[in-house]
């Protein structure tokens, strides 16, 4: 599967990374501001230059990011409890990892390993978008991976330097950015009467439990009730006919 | 650098790794059983719409549904973009625009 996709030509390879480049390019766009707020927070609580960088090389995951240099900056520096918080936050990319591993577990084990850890919320969206429209593509899902891994850094580093003169892009209205971008990448998939289903349970339960619910319980919360109810009914389907 | 922010930069860095390869590593010699596959059908649409609806109806952290919610107007703009182009740029243009003249007003 892989080696057939890596040997069926340079064309086909450089075909997937163009696209991959002009798809992600707007969410791409999305990122910047929230790496460069990331930037100016990491040095409002305290944390050096340095130390904002390397997290943000390291770890890779916004919201987590923003809620440990959060805690950090509201002098909660307790190991387990800022391990415990990182790990509720990310709790979805289990689920994201597997609805992805049908296709990734064909590949090999190293070629995994990597991809995971730029399993983000931007890169499981076009990934996955792109496997609706055709099929699963490594090239493809690399080349968003590392784009966006480039820019969230660089965008970092553009926080920390530019820090001290600018203010929070955020408080612009560019963090309308990613969700304008993720509608895009939904609308499609709205296309039969269980996707329409599903869609109507997680924007209820979803707006319900981010209002009653800390930090990103509401998107775990919201997704496996959606997408369990969604496979019910795909179950019930497949035994009327 | 000081020890204790490397330390929790490097136990970050762990947990958010565990939870992006977890679930990889589980189903790397089983399979992603059926059932499984079944549930995970509707993963996108779920996940994508948890990720959305809550940034437009409540940016604030409280329900909103009004014209003051400048969100959710620049999300039913970028939506109806969306739906009838189903084009990235076009729709973040649009919305962006939206968004830009809504915080002007």
């Amino acid at each position: 599967m892989l080696l057939s996709n890596l040997l069926s030509g340079k064309n086909e390879l450089a075909e997937e990374v163009w696209v991959a480049l002009r798809e992600c390019t707007p969410v791409v766009l999305g990122v910047v501001p929230f790496g460069i707020t990331c930037g100016i927070m990491g040095l409002t609580a305290k944390m050096s230059g340095i130390e904002t960088i390397l997290m943000s090389v390291f770890v890779f995951a916004g919201a987590s990011q923003f809620i440990g240099i959060t805690m950090l900056s509201a002098g909660i520096t307790g190991w387990g409890i800022l391990m415990l918080t990182t790990l509720l936050v990310n709790l979805r990319h289990l689920i994201m990892g597997s609805s992805l591993a049908p296709y990734m577990v064909r590949l090999p084990f190293p070629l995994q390993a990597f991809l995971a850890f730029f399993l983000t919320d931007e890169a499981y969206a076009l990934t996955i978008s792109r496997i609706h429209k055709t099929r699963y593509s490594v090239p493809y899902q690399l080349t968003v991976s590392i784009v966006l891994y480039l820019v969230w850094v660089l965008a970092t580093i553009t926080g920390v330097v530019l820090g001290s003169y600018i203010s929070d892009p955020l408080t612009w209205g560019l963090d309308f950015a990613m969700p304008a971008t993720f509608l895009v990448l939904l609308i499609p998939l709205l296309a039969d009467r269980i996707s329409l289903i599903v869609f109507a349970i997680a924007a209820v339960v979803s707006v319900i439990a981010a209002l009653y619910l800390p930090g990103k319980w509401y998107i775990i919360i919201a997704c496996l009730i959606a997408s369990l109810i969604g496979g019910l009914l795909e179950g019930d389907s497949e035994h009327a006919q | 650098m000081r020890s204790e922010v490397l330390y929790i930069i490097i136990g970050m860095t762990l947990v958010t790794y565990f939870t992006r390869f977890g679930a990889l590593a589980l189903f790397r010699f089983t399979g992603v059983p059926i059932w499984l596959n079944r549930w995970l059908k509707y993963v996108p649409v779920a996940i994508l719409t948890s990720l959305i609806v809550p940034l437009l109806l409540s940016p604030k952290g409280y329900l909103d549904i009004s014209l003051y919610n400048d969100y959710l107007i620049a999300g039913i703009a970028a939506a109806f973009v969306a739906y009838k182009s189903r084009n990235i740029i076009a729709t973040l243009g649009l919305g962006m625009s939206v968004m830009f003249v809504l915080k002007l007003l």
